[in-house]
Parts: C-alpha cells; sequence; structure tokens
C-alpha cells in the first residue's frame, strides 16, 4: 500500500487536536527537522510528524534521549532547516543544557513543551502549568527567552509558526509553553493558503564567502547574520564566551558585552513580542489574569461576576516571556486587585507582583485538573468586596 | 628573543586558524599531530574543503575545532555526535566528523555513541584518547586503565575501563581502528578511510597526556610515552577485539590496527518493502 502524500500546508477547516494543531503549524511554517524523544502529553506532535515530515520531504529522528533532541535540533538548525522538538517537564528539563548552547550560540529553533503535573515523573497524562519558571531560568546563565501560551487548538496552530518566525528573526531558542489540556482537546482549526502564511526569514550575511564573515558581528538590532554551513564562509562556532569571530574570550569586558547584547537584542523588542488578549477590561477594577488552559474556565467565572454586578476583565497573556510588564503596570491604574489563576502555586502571580503595587490574590493548583470557576469566583467575589 | 624567519607560512596554514594559534595544549601533549593528521585527510579527501565540518564537545580534544579554518561546532560536554546527526540530516552533502576525547564521548556522551553507531549514522568519529580528563586536571574517567593514578583515583582506578574499537564493532560501526599519536601515518590513512566511507566509523588515537596522566602514573612525559608506543604497540588488524585492554604500565602490548572495515545499510537508506 502507498502511503497517502499529503501537501505540506493542510489548506481548510479541520478538527483535530492541539498536538496535533502544533504539528500542522509547524509543517506549514517550512518545519525541516524534528528530533524528539517521546513523552506524555507531547506524543502526539512526534507521532504526527513522523507520519507527515517524510510526505514532504522533510526528516524525522527519534533520538535517544532529551539531550540528544535538543543538540539535534541545534545542529539541523545550523544545517539550515527550521527545527523543532516537542517535550513535556521531565524532557523540558534535560533540554536545559543545549538550549543554553542554542542560546549563547544564537541557533534559532522552536521548542514546544507541553506540560503535565510536576514536579519529576509527577502526572504524566494530567495538566499542570509549572514550567512557567523552568521556561525563563531553567538553563544556567543570564538570558531572555521568548515563551507563548496557546488557549486553543487554533492557537496551537498559529503560535507555532509564529514560534518560528520569532527565533528566525531574533535568533533565538523559542517556547511553545503549551499545557495537556490544549494539546489533547479537539477542535476547529482553521488552516489558511500556503501563500498567507507569513514566513520571516533569517538574516544572511550581506557578503559572499572569503570576504572576512564574523560570525557574531551584529547589525543594529543586535542580532547577527548567520552564515550556511557548507558554503565556505567557515565560521567557528562555540558555546563558550567568544568575540566577534566567533573565537573563544576569556576576559570580562567580552562577556559582559556578549551576554548584554544577547539579552538586549530581546528586551529591545518586548514591546513588539509581547501579545495578549482582553476582554471586559474597559471598566474594571478587578483584573483576572490567566494563560493557556485555565484562561477558558475563569471566561465562566468572569460573566458570573458580571451579571451580579462586578466590575471584572481577563488579562491573558499569549507571550509569557519577555514578561508583559508594562501591560501590567498600565492595568495598575486603573485596578484595584489582580486575581491570577494558574496550575501551579503562583509562579506567574509572582512575577506579576513585581509590576504593580496593587493586591494579587492567587488561585492557585498543583495541577492534575483544569482549575474549575468557582474558585476564581470566590476570588473576584472577594476582592470586590474591598 | 626573535629567531630567523625560515618560511612564510606552513604548508597546511590554509586549513588551520593561524590567527588563533599558538594553541593552549601542553608541550608533549598528542593532539596537535592528531590534528595535523586529520588536515592532510580532508586535503586528500575527494569532497571539497568547504564540505568538511567538524563538531566537538568539550574538553582539550574539544578544541581542535576551533584550529581548523572549516566550519566548526564546538558544543556541550558529550553532545557533539547528536548535533552532528541533526547537521548532518539537515544538510547530507556535508562531511560530518566528530573530533572529541575520550571523556566526552563515552562518559558523558556514551549513550549517543551508543545510538549513533546503532543507527549507522553517517558521521566519522575521531577519539583522542589520553586515559583521562586533561583539560580539568588529571581526572580519573571511563578510559583510565584499572590500578592506575589521578587526581579522583588515588588509590589506584577501581574501575575497568573500556575497550574501544571492541565497543564500537559490538554496535555495529561500519569502520573501527586504533592508533598512536606516534603512528601518524597510519591515523592519516584510517581518517582517509573513514571519510570516504559510508556509515558510522570509528578511529581511535592514543594520546600522552603528560601533564595530566603521564606524572602520576610514573610514564613520564610525552617523549617518554611515544617511546613506550613505540617499544609495546603491535599492529595486529586480525587481533580478537576482547584482546584489545590497554595496560600501560605493565609492559603489556598495545594491539592497534584497522579491526572492523564492513558494509551495513547507513542510516537514511530508503526502505525496500518496508525493510
Amino acid at each position: 500500500m502507498m502511503p497517502e502524500t499529503r501537501p505540506r500546508v493542510l489548506t481548510g477547516a479541520h478538527f483535530i487536536n492541539g498536538d496535533i494543531a502544533c504539528a500542522e503549524g509547524a509543517l506549514a511554517a517550512g518545519l525541516g527537522l524534528f528530533a524528539g524523544y517521546p513523552i506524555t502529553p507531547s506524543t502526539e506532535v512526534a507521532e504526527r510528524l513522523a507520519q507527515r515530515l517524510p510526505e514532504v520531504g522533510g526528516r524525522y529522528i527519534q533520538m535517544e534521549d532529551e539531550l540528544a533532541s535538543m543538540a539535534a535540533v541545534l545542529g539541523a538548525s545550523w544545517g539550515g532547516v527550521r527545527a523543532m522538538t516537542a517535550t513535556s517537564g521531565p524532557g523540558f528539563t534535560l533540554m536545559m543544557e543545549n538550549l543554553g548552547l542554542g542560546v549563547m550560540t544564537e541557533t534559532p529553533c522552536v521548542v514546544v513543551d507541553v506540560q503535565r503535573g510536576s514536579p519529576s515523573t509527577g502526572l504524566p497524562t494530567l495538566v499542570g502549568q509549572s514550567d512557567v519558571m523552568q521556561a525563563k531560568w531553567g538553563s544556567h546563565g543570564d538570558y531572555e527567552i521568548v515563551a507563548y501560551s496557546p488557549s486553543s487548538c487554533q492557537e496551537m496552530f498559529d503560535l507555532t509558526i509564529k514560534a518560528f518566525n520569532t527565533a528566525d528573526r531574533l535568533r533565538i531558542p523559542v517556547i511553545l509553553l503549551a499545557d495537556e489540556v490544549i494539546g489533547h482537546m479537539t477542535e476547529r482549526v482553521v488552516i489558511p493558503e500556503a501563500s498567507k502564511i507569513e514566513r520571516v526569514e533569517r538574516k544572511r550575511p550581506a557578503s559572499a564567502p572569503g570576504n572576512g564573515y564574523h560570525p557574531y558581528a551584529t547589525d543594529d538590532d543586535l542580532v547577527p547574520p548567520m552564515a550556511p554551513v557548507g558554503e565556505g564562509y567557515r565560521f567557528h562556532i562555540t558555546g563558550l564566551t567568544h568575540d566577534e569571530r566567533g573565537y573563544p574570550v576569556t576576559d570580562a569586558v567580552t562577556h559582559e558585552r556578549l551576554v548584554r547584547r544577547i539579552n538586549e537584542k530581546v528586551l529591545r523588542q518586548a514591546s513588539s513580542l509581547c501579545e495578549y488578549e482582553e476582554a471586559s477590561l474597559d471598566d474594571a477594577d478587578i483584573v483576572v489574569v490567566a494563560y493557556g488552559c485555565v484562561s477558558r474556565s475563569v471566561r465562566r467565572a468572569i460573566r458570573e461576576a458580571r451579571e451580579s454586578g462586578i466590575r471584572v476583565g481577563l488579562f491573558r497573556p499569549i507571550t509569557i516571556w519577555p514578561f508583559p510588564g508594562e501591560r501590567i503596570k498600565e492595568l495598575s491604574a486603573q485596578a484595584k486587585a489582580f486575581v491570577v489563576a494558574e496550575l501551579n502555586l503562583g509562579q506567574f502571580g509572582r512575577e506579576l507582583e513585581r509590576f504593580t503595587s496593587k493586591p494579587v490574590v492567587g488561585v492557585n493548583r498543583a495541577g492534575g485538573e483544569l482549575l474549575p470557576p468557582e474558585p476564581v469566583l470566590a476570588a473576584i467575589r472577594e476582592a470586590a468586596s474591598w | 628573543m626573535v629567531g630567523e624567519l625560515l618560511v612564510q607560512a606552513h604548508p597546511r596554514d590554509q586549513l588551520l586558524r593561524a590567527d588563533r594559534l599558538p594553541h593552549i595544549w601542553c608541550p608533549g601533549c598528542g593532539l596537535g599531530a592528531v590534528m595535523d593528521c586529520y588536515v592532510r585527510a580532508i586535503q586528500a579527501s575527494s569532497v571539497p574543503l568547504d564540505k568538511h565540518v567538524v563538531v566537538s564537545g568539550i574538553g582539550c580534544t574539544g578544541r581542535i575545532a576551533g584550529y581548523l579554518n572549516l566550519d566548526s561546532f564546538h558544543t556541550t560536554h558529550g553532545r557533539a555526535i547528536p548535533f552532528a546527526t541533526g547537521l548532518k540530516l539537515a544538510k547530507p552533502e556535508l562531511e560530518v566528523t566528530v573530533i572529541s576525547g575520550d571523556g566526552d564521548l563515552f562518559a558523558i556522551g556514551g549513550n549517543h555513541f551508543l545510538h549513533a553507531a546503532r543507527r549507522n549514522m553517517d558521521i566519522n568519529v575521531f577519539c583522542v584518547n589520553n586515559f583521562n580528563y586533561g583539560m580539568t586536571g588529571g581526572q580519573g574517567g571511563p578510559t583510565t586503565p584499572r590500578g592506575s593514578f589521578s587526581t579522583t583515583t588515588p588509590l589506584g582506578n577501581m574501575d575497568d575501563p573500556f575497550d574501544l574499537p571492541r565497543l564500537a564493532a559490538s554496535l555495529g560501526a561500519v569502520y573501527a581502528a586504533r592508533w598512536t599519536s606516534l603512528h601518524v601515518r597510519q591515523i592519516e590513512k584510517s581518517m582517509s578511510e573513514a571519510l570516504a566511507k559510508r556509515g558510522f566509523t570509528f578511529v581511535e588515537i592514543l594520546a600522552p597526556c603528560p601533564v595530566g596522566y603521564g606524572k602520576s602514573n610514573d610514564i613520564g612525559d610525552g617523549i617518554d610515552e611515544m617511546r613506550l608506543y613505540e617499544e609495546e604497540c603491535v599492529i595486529d588488524n586480525d587481533a580478537p577485539l576482547e584482546s584489545l585492554d590497554i595496560d600501560l604500565t605493565s609492559h603489556a602490548p598495545i594491539i592497534l590496527g584497522t579491526f572492523v572495515d564492513i558494509e551495513r545499510r547507513a542510516y537514511g537508506t530508503p526502505l525496500q518493502g518496508g525493510k
């Protein structure tokens, strides 16, 4: 039996789960290689791509662990293709080593983390949102990361494409910080025509090989052009602190300059990177903050609170990192309290406290089931009574 | 004092990043000789120089990548092989070679060696084995001979070391050879054969680390270890793989040779009828 061969972009309306939508988003974005290790609840991403990548001339490889998966993704990215892996908490932890190499060597790639109940093996099949801080601080050192939080299957598709474009634009690893509920729920996903898919290309060196290409000499946006391998540029890439030539340098001045730049190139774009959705906030003095799957159940709590006359609205960060601190500061002017609902013990909420002097009420569960509307409604009512 | 300039440039300067020299390696270290063998092998290779890529992990051997005027990657500790795997799959026309040390490839990176060999990934792995972690100051590792001394085996090493060609052969490597840094012609020839061969190839090169290993095991300086190689090494391509254990301190023979040179379907070969 000949396998069915489908096009790279499956234009049309589909009824698929979030993991599959993510895989299709990656394909639509031009994914060239997936390297991964199976782990619940992200496995469907790998399974889908094991079938689909060969159909479109891409490469799927199942590696021996997540250390290797992340290393292979970086190698493939330098090989000139868009590369990705997908995992969950325990595997995400193993990827931190080479995520750091990706940051230091400025290697664009996408890491999908479908979060489950943690710590450790935790709840493999049940939801959690406790990798928020690992996504930001999991690898050693000072670095900025971009992480998107999808709250629907459509966003699993859309944000995967956006993740690749951000990765290539800034030469950074980008994280799709999904969760088990969104990964495993099935919804309508509309895939546009191939010509309507946005594609941001990596910046290439302006000069031909042999003209003194320096792999870390940057333009005004602090993002260095990235030369393709095997075409005569003959460059060196290292995870050691390096100068503009890519050569290792062991001194504080070079280190300071490099670490500052790789942070600054992301922070400088923070306002354009920070995406969010707001609902019913115009007159709200209570701001409910929720992302991913939890942003779905809090809508009911907000609706019921509104019906009882409480002026409450939703702030849903789509970009988790860089943190949408500037917008929180603005909302702080109108809010008398923030209610932060999340499936961890306060990771996003604690960060939010840095940007407001107003009370921040956490509605937290460690994971295992979707946060129901009732405790959020109770927290809204409590805050409204102040 | 500045000596008289005898030559304007070394004949292989075009393949070295001369602006990065002198290198960081200690006097008596075997790595310079190994690097020169690799340069000769790629000069003789039918693959254009721009298509040769070298990937290394961490450690003294890992620094080879940075001295070669090629596209070169100095990755994380132990992860050179999976990085090379991704690179090769993304751009198959590249000739991807991993050059790294014994600790990097076989302790922290051991699992990756195992699986790349099993898959018969079309990459070359050249391992410089100096029996210890040299860069960090002579700690024991997965190739440190039993009974020998290092900064972390002060009472003598209780571990049994790997026999690397035997390990590679057991995993299905299509090429496995062992030489010492004294055997520069044989190293170059083996590297050339490995570069020309499709599939997972492995060359082990024993090399002196006089500061890290030689001193603490009464071997002496680099030149003394080279004399030891000259006296104790026996070339036997047909030697049983289980006879390749190394003991530098008891005058036991050190077996060298090309032990494996076979054909096996390389990774990525299209399936025929689902097999």
